[in-house]
Formats: C-alpha cells, structure tokens, sequence
C-alpha cells in the first residue's frame, strides 16, 4: 500500500469511529436536556433521577467523541494537502464557523452544566445543557455543509489551480446539505432512542428502578419510531436528490448495470462480486424507479451507460465505485435502521399499560437494539463516501489526486498504526465504563443537605 | 488594512489565547504528579481546570479551521509537513481530554494511576511540541517551490526548535503553578506558590535564551521590543507571586505568554513560512491565503460571534472564580 492508500484507511477508521459517538451524543444531549426541563417544570424525582444517569451515560460519550473530532480536523490537513490546497477557499470556511459557533458554545456550557449544579440558578443551568445541545446540531450543520459540498459542488469558481469560493449562501443552503442535514439529525434520535430504550430494557428485565426506567423504556421507544419516520422520509427524499446529483452513486447502491425503466429493488443478492452475475435474489418490483425517480416507472441510469457518459465528459478513467460494498452498505443501512424501528414499536406493544412481558427473546432483542442505528449510521457514511469514489470532490477532484505529498509511507502508516491501535484500546474502555455506569443505574437523590459549604456535584 | 493581514492578526490572536488558556492547564497537568501527592490533592488541582479545559482546547481547533479557511496554503503545508509531531500532539490530547473524564469514573488506584500518567504526558507532550513546531515556522523550514516540506522529520529537532520546546514547557509549567496558587486555598495554595518562585528560576533563563536567540536571528526591531516586555513581565510575576498577589501573578504570566506569541507572530510578518532553500520559496499572507471574497465572510463571521464567545467564556471564569479547597473535594 502507498501513502494514499494508508491514509484512505485512516480517514475511512478514524471518521467511522468518531462518527460512532456523535450521533448517540447529538441525540442524548437533546433528550437529557428534555428530560431535565421536564424536572425543572414538575419537580419530579424521577425526572431528576432520569436525568443524571442518562447526563453521566452523556458525557461518557461526549469526551470521546471530542477527542477524535480533533484528528477529523487535523487529518485534513496532515494527509491530504494536496486536497486542503484545492478546497481551502471552500472547504475551510465552514469548519471554521463550526469551530466558532459550535465548538466553544458545546465546550463551554457543557463544562458550566457538569460543574455547575449547585453554583448556578436552576434555569440557568437547564439552558446549558440546552446550549450544548443547540452546539451539537450547530456542529452536524456545519460539517454537513463542508461534507455536501463535496457531494455535490456549489457556489465557486475554478480559479489559479483550485476552487474558488462565489457564494457563501449557496454553500450553506446547498440542495445536498438542506436533505443532509434532517436526515443525519433524525438518525442521531433514532441512535439515542434505541440506546435509551435498549438500557432500560436491561434494567426493567431485572425489575431494577422501575418508576426511572419504564418511562424512559417508552420514551426511548417513541423516539425511535418518530425519529425512524422522519429518517425514512428525509432518506427517500436524499435519495431523489442523490439520483440527480450522483446518478452513479444510486445505480453502484442497486448494482445496476444496464439503465432500467421501472427498476426493481433487490433486497438480497447473490452473485459474482462485480455483479454482472446474478445466482439468486429476492426482488421488490419497482421500487428502485419509485425511490430514485418518486415514479414506480421511472428511468434508472445503469453503470456502463454513466461510465461511458462520464468517459465522455471527464476523460478516460474508471468512474465505478467499488460495487459490493455501496450495494451492500446500503442495504445494511436502510436494514438496520428499519430493524430498530420493528423492535422499538413491538416494545410500545408489549409494555402497553402496565404490562411487562416474559417472553427472554424480546428482552434480548430490545437490549441489542442499541447496536443497530450505530450499524445503520456506519453503513450510511461508508456508502455516502464509498459511493462517490472516485471523486472527493464530485466532478472536479480525485480522491488520487488528494494526498499529501510531503507525506512519506512510512509516516503514513505510523498515522493508520498508532490511530488504529490508540482508538482500539479506547474502544474497550469507553465500552467497559458505559456498560459499568448503564449498569449502576439511576442514583438515588440525596435529600437537600447543608447549603453552605457543599461539596462540588459532578465534579471530576 | 488588507484583510490577509487582519487574518494574520486573528490567528496569532487565537494562538495566543489558546496557549494563554490552554498553557495554564497544561501546566496543571505536567504538576500533577508534584503537587499532588495523594487522591485528594490530585483531584482537587484537576478541578481547578475541570470546568474550563475543553473549553481552552477548542481555541486550537478553531484556529487549525481559520488557518484552513483563511491561509490553506499555510494549513496544507504545515500539517503535512510536520505529520509526525502533530500525530503525537493528537494522540497526547486524545489520552488527556478522557482521562479528565475517565479517571475517577472507576474505583481503582491502578486505574487512576493510569489515567493520572495520562494526564500528565498528555500535557508534557504538546507542551514541548507547540514550541518545537512554532520555532521551526520562525526559522524557516526546507519548502520547495511548490511549497511542499521536503525536510523529513530529524530536521526538526534542531537545537533552536528544541530551545523553543523547552521555553513553552517552563512557561506553561510555570503558568499553571501561578494558575494552581489563584485558584486554591489553603495548603496547595502555598505550595504552588513557593513552586512557581522555584519554576521561574528555570522559566526565566531558558525563555530569554530563545527570545535573545531569536531577536539576534531576525534583528526584527518590533519584534525584540515585544520580547523585552514579555520578559520583563516574566520577571514581574516572580515578586508577585511571593507577595501572594496571585491573581497579578497570573496576570504576569498571562501577558508574557501574550506577548511572546505576538513578538513571534510580528517577527514572522509578513511570512507565514519562510522557506530555508530560498527566499522566493517562501509562504507569505499573501500566497498562502484565501480569496479576497472568503476573508470577507470569515471577517464577518469573526467580528459578529467572536465577542460573544469571548463575552460568555469570561463568564465561565466569573462563575468558577472561587477558590477550591480540599474540603470542596468530596470523600
């Protein structure tokens, strides 16, 4: 493997990894600061209670999905110069704003909710954890943006060897980012949801805290549902748009090769892995027409035709992403969204009124729920980036030319090595602590003690 | 005044003021292992800085994005000519940032033991690194004609970069000495104190050693004004300190971090990355920077949200301005 190479397979784990924590964080964030306000309005222990243990659960993800945010910034620049020179008139601008605004909003009134418990006004202290929520989706619009914009290119002109900047406005309102952006938010619920629902489930199996984690259970579980709807109409709608934008992108998800008017969608295939050969499948009719076109008999570009079209345009050169894996990433993301769904709307059913069920394969199935939208959103990301290869910047830069040539092999894979291992060794701790404190439970409250000389809440 | 000179000011103010706040709490982390000699007291100097670091960590990011927006040329070659320094500053504030989070989260005296070396090389490292990387950018790197580092990584352990590494290690330590000695009350409160009068004998030296080298290496007239301020502020926070004026102190130290970062900023002007293989070479503000169009945004994006932010993380400090002591720790 050359420098390339390495760095493809740093940025590819470095991005999944960091992107495995942001949307459980995006999600809490917000439900712990709803589940705070409702304490604030009512008074309810419970609510109290609810909050600390799904804040402490927060802030356990919340540091690691910091601490790589930075790598995701620094890499641009470490690994892939050649791109950064290209994009910077572009590119740079929206991280940079996500910095400002964002990142300093998130930091700072997420350090005055941990501390400040006892040393700031209760509404005070309940709209910072609402900040930080506001900070967090603040942050995913801006990297959506910068991420769109390499989706599909706006609002620049090609000047002296690189992009040029025209139009702010057109970057932050881009078509990509404006269908982008509610679908990554609705998964980051669905995420928290399942995780929500998933941890209650373990507890109410074992009949711990009932009066915390039942309501959390449906609460976790109403999330999923919803959110999961507005995930399934945002993704149909990016869908439309991907065609039009990417057409590429949609015929490498079916691994359609020839243009097909009223497509059908395979749900399962079989064949040989560059998938001129087909064994077996199973088969929705048209629904592929119906998902890229909003028309069951709509016309499907196939692969050859937008290779030769793209030959045509941009010189010679291979166009194709690697079909297996967008075949598959996007089924396994539309699956595993999907799945989470089913179990989140069978846990409303069995848990209607005061029942709790026997059945030990429900629990189970509840309980792995968490690990599903965390697939779904890998297998997203993977397609969305694998999908438009091999461009970064759709139409007018290639991944090939986008490495750092300063950069030895040698560096490069001390980069993947040390990362890799580094976010390894993370993993197990951050997982052992997470399944530690969603065991532990809610804490109890203790009763209102001495005003005067308290003892520090939260405190490290 | 030209706007690539504007962003030129702007990300030597950010750099200052990341390591004005981010030196203070680096220098928490490198005395953690001195000042705290059991649980308590270790936890009682990391609360000092529990509710303010992340928030100083950010000042580098938002930097790293502004250079990227406003010079990518300078971002591009900086980052991927010193790949390997900057990978091992990552690593150190990946282990650091979650060991703030992580180290009491488990009842284990190996486990915070672990967590408590993280923390303290966590902060040693980039401490060094930063002025490593920052007396290499003075001193000129080998930059070909398509701006690209072609000088490999032993060229930049050289003895002047070294010296630099060196000078922000002791002024961060001593930084965050004078940072523990305002923000605690009773023992460690002396103790740091009568550690920052030692850190400065070695502070002192070694900071005008690199700020005479590097006044005699660029005979910038402006720029060794700046240094001689920052020394003698350097100096100033010596007799203060022993005063138990902590809070002057800190200020000291605080404008000696300050004014060192502008001397060297106003020295590199209007370079950003003079090239050692020749003159033409060089990265400047203005080949290295954005578009005329993209500065105007940032500059408005700067100038409406960058008091508010300033506005409500002077806030943070006035909410945590008490003294902490250990009675605040809990059991």
């Amino acid at each position: 493997m050359d420098a390339l190479d390495l760095s493809r397979w740093q940025f590819g784990i470095t991005t999944v990894y960091h992107f495995i924590f942001v949307p459980i964080t995006i999600g809490l964030s917000a439900l712990v600061a709803g589940l705070q306000t409702a304490w604030v309005r009512t008074g309810k222990e419970e609510y109290l209670r609810a909050t600390k243990f799904w804040g402490k659960l927060f802030l356990i993800n919340f540091a690691i999905g910091v601490v790589t945010g930075i790598v995701q910034e620094f890499q641009f620049g470490m690994n892939w110069s050649a791109y950064s020179r290209f994009v910077g008139d572009i590119f740079g601008a929206p991280l940079a704003i996500e910095g400002l605004l964002a990142f300093f909003l998130e930091s700072t009134f997420l350090g005055l909710w941990i501390f400040g418990w006892d040393r700031l006004p209760r509404l005070v202290h309940l709209a910072a954890i609402w900040m930080v929520s506001i900070g967090t989706m603040l942050s995913a619009y801006f990297i959506l943006a910068a991420n769109s914009w390499m989706q599909h290119p706006v609002g620049f002109t090609m000047g002296d060897g690189r992009a040029e900047l025209t139009s702010i406005g057109a970057v932050l309102t881009n078509s990509t980012t404006l269908v982008t952006f509610p679908h990554t938010i609705t998964a980051c619920f669905l995420t928290a949801g399942a995780l929500m629902l998933a941890v209650s489930a373990w507890h109410l199996r074992r009949g711990n805290q009932d009066e915390v984690f039942r309501p959390s259970l449906r609460l976790g579980a109403w999330v999923v549902l919803i959110a999961g709807l507005g995930v399934l109409i945002t993704g149909d709608i990016q869908a439309r748009v991907m065609t039009e934008q990417q057409p590429m992108k949609m015929a490498a998800a079916e691994a359609l090769y020839e243009t097909t008017e009223s497509a059908s969608f395979s749900l399962f295939t079989i064949g040989s892995l560059d998938g001129s050969e087909e064994l077996w499948s199973v088969r929705v009719p048209s629904l592929l027409s119906f998902m890229a076109t909003g028309d069951p008999a709509g016309e499907v570009e196939g692969i050859n035709d937008l290779q030769a079209a793209y030959e045509e345009k941009y010189g010679a050169g291979d166009y194709v992403p690697y079909v297996p894996v967008t075949y598959w990433s996007f089924r396994l993301m539309i699956g595993f969204g999907a799945l989470a769904m089913l179990i989140a709307a069978a846990a409303l059913w069995f848990t209607r009124g005061d029942r709790t069920p026997r059945s030990r394969w429900l629990w189970i199935a509840a309980v792995s729920t968490v690990a599903m939208p965390l697939l779904a959103n890998s297998f997203g990301w993977i397609f969305t980036e694998m999908g438009r290869q091999p461009w970064t910047v759709f139409g007018i830069f290639k991944t090939a030319q986008s490495g750092s040539p300063a950069v030895s092999t040698g560096e490069a894979a001390t980069g993947l090595i040390a990362l890799t291992v580094l976010y390894g060794i993370l993993a197990v701790i951050e997982v052992g602590l997470f399944l530690k404190y969603a065991a532990l439970g809610a804490p109890d409250i203790p009763p209102a003690s001495d005003e005067t000389d308290k003892p520090l809440a939260f405190a490290y | 005044m030209e706007l690539t000179t504007v962003w030129f000011i702007l990300i030597g103010v950010l750099w200052a003021g990341y390591f004005l706040l981010e030196g203070f709490d680096f220098g928490v982390g490198i005395l953690l292992p001195v000042l705290g000699r059991d649980d308590r007291s270790r936890r009682l100097a990391i609360n000092t800085i529990g509710p303010v670091w992340d928030a100083n960590e950010v000042w580098v990011l938002v930097a790293g994005g502004a250079t990227f927006a406003a010079f990518p040329e300078w971002y591009a070659t900086l980052f991927s000519g010193f790949f390997l320094p900057l990978l091992v500053i990552l690593m150190a504030l990946i282990v650091r940032g979650l060991a703030f989070e992580y180290r009491g989260k488990r009842d284990s005296a190996r486990w915070r033991r672990g967590w408590d070396l993280a923390i303290f090389w966590g902060s040693v490292v980039p401490a060094v690194l930063w002025g490593v990387a920052f007396a290499n950018i003075l001193r000129g790197v080998p930059l070909d004609a398509q701006h690209e580092y072609v000088g490999g990584f032993f060229n930049l352990l050289n003895p002047y970069a070294l010296l630099g590494g060196l000078t922000t290690l002791a002024l961060f330590t001593l930084h965050g000495a004078v940072f523990l000695a305002l923000k605690t009350d009773g023992p460690m409160r002396a103790e740091a104190g009568r550690l920052a009068e030692r850190l400065a004998l070695v502070a002192v030296p070694v900071a005008a050693a690199f700020l005479i080298w590097t006044g005699a290496a660029n005979r910038d007239g402006l720029g060794i004004a700046l240094s001689v301020l920052a020394a003698l502020a350097l100096v100033a926070a010596v007799p203060l300190t022993r005063a138990r004026r902590e809070g002057w102190a800190f200020t000291a130290t605080g404008v000696t971090i300050v004014l060192a970062v502008t001397a060297l900023f106003v020295t590199l002007f209007p370079n950003v990355m003079p090239s050692t293989i020749d003159e033409t070479y060089n990265l400047t503000v203005n080949n290295a920077s954005s578009t005329h169009y993209t500065l105007t945004v940032m500059t408005w994006v700067a100038v409406i949200f960058t008091p508010i932010v300033l506005i409500y993380q002077g806030w943070t400090y006035w909410v945590f301005r008490k003294r902490l002591k250990l009675s605040d720790i809990p059991a």
